[in-house]
This record gives structure tokens, sequence and C-alpha cells, in this order.
């Protein structure tokens, strides 16, 4: 039985973790979240000097070569530090598309330069305030163009490059495209979201000239794949975040003082402390399973990593929001540092669709499993 | 990442895997302790395998050689029992003496006295039982009235104890009791243990509400133990006590119990809203909730493991089995026993659907919600003992147990 994570790993998640507390305190991410900077340029430049923007491209490309486990110890960690980089838009989501659906020369153009930070990547799906589906794709590629409306796309407003969900019409299916985001025929305008500490924007293209990407025959489900990896490697990232915010709590219930007694001498404040902590350990353990399958390509892949996401979401969802709960007033004040994490958890929570759509997802996979 | 024995842990699997083929019984039905009214050939069975297991070693693995243990590591019991649980093996007879009762007595005991008790124990020729819980003392547990007064060279006990498993058939049972009712409530307790058969010991079955018997009450009076039956001094019972609580934690758990594939399974055969109730959204939701909570618990098992299997203690994480588990079986048979609309009340296994589960397994997790550590008493422990926050203020700290407003 080892189901655990390795010694080096560990000594990679050590390390990350360090960094962040050295590079990237609570007051990095207050002055992203007033300042005028997209993101901090600084943690990501310290994140692409320890090579961490290459961990899974493999060495032939300048990267790392290292498994999914690795960026899953380091997703916990930047989720910990509700770091303000694009980490997860250029690395978990568009790398790995280039990665699995890129043609040899997309994959010779990009993941050199993703590896090396010189170029940042996102992914662009939803188009509206609706759930994207195969049939409500509007944005169309054809000859080489790219025409449609993408939003929100995190990281939109400065990264260098994006994958699109497109619709080909040539093939009339679904498809993704590489763009340059410095190409001509794009508008991008930053959008006020919950989270300014992770840059959203809405990109309208216009005949933008774009390359299309390799595909298995069923565009969508090769879309589904990204979303996939992508949801065990958030789950990570929210597990941070939640663990972050139980710790708050307890610090505050252990400091805080109200008739007499500390306030986490209280059962109502107690158990709801256990109740985060209950959450927090589900989630890991459906995500270790994730990380697990990631990593085998295992066949359950699509099942834990709806299953990681449910019980993630849930965790730092919960815990965001009763660590503000535990504060009382101070909680909701500007200074205080528990917006981060309650702002974050539905970024993160909401950045691959609707838990209601992840929860259908899972069942609909142990109906086929079990078919 | 794996879920793979090591080499070592897998030879010893192989090992077991062999001796369980040439030695479990073959019957299909083993009958297992799972009410009140055991017959008695069910329990012979149960004491013929128990003296195969301890002949072979395998009936307390992790017991040193001395005591007729395997001197083996906790991965080799987890190993052990997994095969076992193949298996029609008798079950539940023997888990409290050997699991909470007699590690109590190999700590506190005396060495002669091991030497009398261990092994029958081992062997299943003499089974324990464990007497602490009152009618006035439950979650507060410390707060036991029963009483022991000094007579000579024994102890005179007197009162009542409750919710004790298998007193009808025990030989031998751990007693905690009151002997200074004048100091405050965890310094007045001592700790013995004694022959169940004493005069003056009286068994009663308590009845539950789903009709069907585990436990028994027991009645103390005038009951006669030897001073040399006392474990630990006189007034540091409680101390004792943890030992045998400490035990109880790793001994309690949730019977394997209805689960989202059986929600699954009703779903596709009930009807709501004009469609089979798969097909609707909420209820999809509440199978992918109780999937996650199902793995979610499944997966923190494999973490204890692994650690188990690194020569590791287990993390604070394998405290959250319990209080996750038994709310999920009532509220997942309550949300079952709802698709199934008014006729959801029957409970004629006959005619409820899939022969009652859900209604009997509504009924049974009430009481697992309440046994070995209620809700409330498991979250206490997890924000106390994992999360490092103070306990709660206790009014009865410092005050003589006989002026606590509620003694009597």
């Amino acid at each position: 039985m080892n189901f655990d994570f390795s010694e080096d790993q560990k000594l990679l998640k050590e390390q990350v973790s360090r960094f962040l507390a050295d590079n990237c305190p609570i007051e990095i991410v207050r002055e992203v979240l007033e300042g005028d900077d997209f993101y901090s340029e600084k943690v990501w430049k310290g994140l692409i000097d320890l090579g961490l923007t290459g961990t899974t491209i493999p060495e032939e490309y300048g990267g790392l070569g290292l498994s999914p486990l690795e960026l899953c110890v380091i997703a916990e960690e930047l989720g910990r530090a509700s770091a303000p980089v694009p980490f997860s838009s250029s690395v978990y989501l568009a790398t790995e598309a280039i990665k699995l659906f890129g043609t040899n020369e997309q994959k010779e153009n990009y993941l050199p330069k993703l590896a090396s930070g010189e170029i940042i990547a996102t992914f662009a799906l939803p188009e509206s305030a609706m759930e994207p589906n195969p049939d409500n794709i509007q944005s169309t590629f054809s000859s080489g163009k790219l025409t449609g409306i993408k939003m929100p796309v995190p990281d939109g407003s400065y990264a260098d490059v994006c994958v699109v969900v497109v619709r080909d019409k040539t093939s009339d299916s679904i498809r993704m495209a590489i763009v340059d985001l410095s190409a001509e025929g794009i508008e991008k305008k930053s959008l006020s979201t919950l989270d300014q500490t992770r840059d959203h924007a809405e990109i309208i293209f216009n005949n933008t000239p774009s390359e299309i990407m390799n595909s298995s025959g069923d565009g969508w489900s090769d879309v589904q794949q990204i979303l996939d990896i992508a949801a065990v490697l958030i789950s990570f990232e929210q597990i941070g975040g939640a663990e972050a915010s139980l710790n708050m709590a307890k610090e505050y219930a252990l400091d805080r003082f109200a008739f007499g007694r500390q306030i986490g001498s209280y059962q109502a404040v107690k158990h709801k402390l256990a109740d985060m902590y209950i959450k927090i350990e589900l989630a890991k353990s459906n995500s270790y399973y994730g990380a697990m399958m990631l990593n085998d390509n295992g066949a359950d892949l699509k099942i834990a990593a709806a299953a990681s996401r449910v019980a993630a979401t849930d965790a730092f969802n919960f815990a965001a929001q009763e660590n503000i709960q535990t504060h009382g007033g101070i909680g909701f004040t500007w200074e205080a540092d528990t917006q981060f994490y309650y702002r974050r958890s539905q970024v993160l929570g909401l950045s691959l669709g609707s838990i209601a759509s992840w929860k259908n997802k899972l069942v609909t996979q142990l109906e086929e499993k079990n078919n | 990442m794996d879920f793979n024995d090591t080499p070592e842990e897998n030879d010893f699997r192989l090992e077991v895997r062999d001796w369980l083929k040439n030695n479990a019984p073959k019957e299909k039905k083993a009958g297992g302790y799972d009410s009140i009214d055991v017959q008695e050939s069910a329990l012979s069975r149960a004491r013929d395998w128990q003296a195969k297991k301890a002949e072979a070693g395998y009936a307390a693995i992790t017991w040193p050689k001395e005591y007729g243990g395997l001197g083996g590591s906790s991965i080799q019991s987890v190993i052990y029992s997994q095969e076992e649980s193949k298996y029609n093996v008798p079950t539940g007879f023997f888990d409290i003496g050997l699991g909470m009762c007699i590690p109590t007595m190999m700590a506190w005991a005396t060495k002669e006295q091991n030497e009398r008790y261990v092994e029958p124990a081992l062997y299943g020729k003499e089974i324990w039982c464990q007497l602490f819980s009152e009618p006035s003392a439950g979650s507060d547990v410390a707060g036991v009235r029963t009483k022991a007064e000094k007579d000579g060279d024994d102890w005179i006990i007197n009162g009542q104890k409750v919710w004790t498993s298998g007193a009808h058939f025990c030989d031998y049972g751990i007693i905690v009791v009151r002997t200074d009712p004048t100091v405050p409530k965890h310094k007045g307790l001592s700790f013995f243990f004694l022959d169940m058969k004493s005069p003056g010991i009286e068994i009663k079955p308590i009845r539950q509400i789903s009709g069907g018997s585990n436990f028994n009450e027991v009645f103390f009076t005038d009951v006669r133990v030897p001073d040399t039956q006392r474990l630990g001094e006189v007034g540091e019972g409680w101390k004792v006590a943890l030992t045998t609580l400490m035990n109880e934690r790793l001994a309690i758990g949730v019977p394997k119990s209805a689960d989202y594939s059986s929600l699954t399974h009703l779903a596709k055969d009930v009807i709501l809203n004009n469609k089979p109730a798969i097909k609707n959204d909420h209820v999809r939701a509440k199978i992918a909730d109780w999937y996650v909570q199902s793995e979610g618990l499944k997966y923190t098992k494999m973490r204890s493991l692994t650690s188990l299997s690194k020569g590791e203690t287990p993390g604070p994480e394998s405290s959250i089995g319990k209080v996750v588990s038994a709310p999920k079986m009532q509220d997942l048979a309550s949300f079952a026993m709802d698709l199934q609309g008014a006729a959801g009340i029957l409970n004629d296994p006959d005619m409820s659907l899939m022969h009652s589960i859900f209604q009997n397994q509504w009924m049974s997790a009430a009481g697992y919600r309440i046994a070995g550590g209620t809700d409330e008493i498991l979250r206490n422990i997890v924000a106390e003992r994992v999360l490092g926050l103070p306990q709660d203020i206790r009014v009865d700290k410092n005050v003589p147990f006989n002026e606590l407003a509620d003694s009597r």
C-alpha cells in the first residue's frame, strides 16, 4: 500500500511552500487586489526560475519531464498562498492541451517557450453566462481564421497565447485552435470579477489568424479530457486554500475571547471547525485518487476527476465562508485577509463549470462504468 | 502511488490466503453475533474458529509472542482481516474482549493474572465484556455512579451498567466504579475485572427501537470482588479506563451498509415526476454527494493503511470515519425511502422495495450515530485532539462528585 506522494514529491512541496512563504505572503496578494497589475510578475518569475512552469513538459522541449503528481503538490501550495499568478491557465489547461492535442510543430513552437516562461498561455471555453456544451459553442474556425467571443477567459488580459474551443466549419465539429493573442483582429476587455487577484477578460476574435489543433475525432471529449486533468489539479489548489482558511479560523478561535473565554472553546465554533476539517480530509482523499488516476492515465480518471472536483469545491467554499463567520465582524472588513480565500474559492469553484454539472457528469460516468 | 502490497506484505498475504483456504469453515452462514438471542451452536462454531486462529497465531497478530500473538505489524493485521472477510467466518464474539478488555489487562494486570486470563480469551474459551456506560453516564462516562465499597480484602459493588454487548454469554468483564464520591468526578474512580457469574449480577436484554436486542443492562447487588482484581491504584480508575477507551476508537466502526450503488439501483426502479428517478437532477446530485463521501472514506482508509505499511502511526485523518459514515447511513436511507413515496413506510421485506434494506438501515443508523461516541463527541474529539482547540469549560471539574447538582 503506497497511497501517498513520494519523498521527492514531498520535498518539492516543501520547497515550493518555502518559496511562497518568502515571496508570496498575503500582502502580495493584497497588492494585486488593490493595484493595477493583473498578476504578481515577481512571484511568477520566481516560479519560472524554479522551473515549475515546465514541470510536466518533456525534457526534449525544455521542461523537467516530471509527472502530474509533482503538479499536484505544487498546486496545493499555490492554493494555500492564494498566489496571484496564471499558473492554472498556463500550466494545467493550456500546456496540457498543447501536450495532448498540439501538432508536432505546435509542440515545438510553444512547449519550450511555456517551459522557459517566455510566454503565458490560457484556455478559452465559455462564451456567455451559459454552461458551454457542444451545441452552443458559437466561436468558429474557418480557413485559418477564428471569429467569436470568449468570456470569461482567465488571465486573458495579458496572456500571450490562447487555446480556444471552437466549432470547425469544415468538419462541423468541436475542435481546439491556438491563437497568438498579439495577432490582429483581437479586442480584449478586462472584466470586473469577484476575485481581482486573478484576471479574467472578454476576448473578441474577428477573423483572427489561428491554427487548428489535433483531435481524437471527438473534439468535445478532447475538451472534457483537458477539463478532467485541470479538475484534479485545481482540486489541490482548493485543498490548499481550504486548509489555509481552516488554519486562519483556528488561530482566530484561539485568540479571540467572548463572554470571558476563547471562542474556540464553544462547541458551536468547535463543531464548525471540525466540519471544515472533515470536508477537507474527504476532499484530500478523493483528490489523491484523482492524482493517482491522472498519473496512471487510469480508467477511472473521469470519475475520479469529477469526485475530486465536487469534494474539493465543497471543502473550499465551506472553509472560506465559515472562516469569515468565525471571525465575526472583523472578518467582513477590507483589512481582513479572510476575503482572499472567500474570493478565490468561488473563482476556483466555478472555473471549470458549475458543480451541478460536475455531479451530473459523475453519475453519468458511474452509469457508463456499471453498464 | 499505488495500492499494491510491498513484497513482504504480499508474502504474508499469500501465506494467510493459503492458510484460510485450508482452514476456514465452509458453511454458507456462519452466524455472527448480530443479535442477543445468540444460538449456542453459533457460539460454539465461533469458539472453534477462534481456537484454530489462535493456534496459527492469527487471532492477535500484533500481540507479542509471549501472549500468543504473532508479534506482527498492524498492516499484517489488516491484511489478515481483508483476506478473512472473503470467508463466512463467525464474527463479533471476541472483538470487545480481545480489542479492549485484554489489552487493558496486559497494560495493568499482574504477570500471573495475564498468564491466567490472556490465553483462554485468545483461544475463545473465555469471553469478556466491558462495563462502563450507565443510565446516567453515557458520553460523560466518568460520571458513573455504580459504587464499590471496601470490605476486608474484597470490594462490594452495587449499581447498574448499560449497553453491555454480550454480557449474557461472557465469562469476565472489566468495570469502572466509584470508590470515593467525596472527591471530584475523575478522581474517585477505581477499575476492576470480575467474574460475570458472580452472585448478585443480573443481566437483562435491552430492546432497541429497531425491535432487535444487541445489548444488555447489568445490575449489581452486593457483588463481591477481591481487591487482587483491582487494576491500577484506588482512585486511578480513570487512567486505566483511558487505556480501554483508546482501544475502543480502533474497535468500533459502522457495518457495511446500503450506499450510493443501492440508491442508484432503487432510483432506476422508482418513478418520480413521470420518469425513472435516476433521470432526476436532484436525485443524481444526491447520489454524487454520497459517492464522494463514500470514496472519501475509502481513500482516507488507504492513506491510513499507507502509514501503517510504512510502519508509521496513521495521521488524525483516521478519526473522521464514523462521524461521516453514520449520518450518511441515516440520510441516504431516509432519501431512498422518500423516493418510494407513501410506500416508503413499509418495512415488510416481502412488500417493501429492495427487501426493506433502507427502512432497516434508517432504524439502525439512529443507533450508530450514538454508539462508541456520538456525532457531537466525535466532533469535539476532532476539534480538541486534531485541531488543538480548548476543552469546553467543565463546571464539575473541581467539585466533589456527591456535591454535583445532578448526583444522587
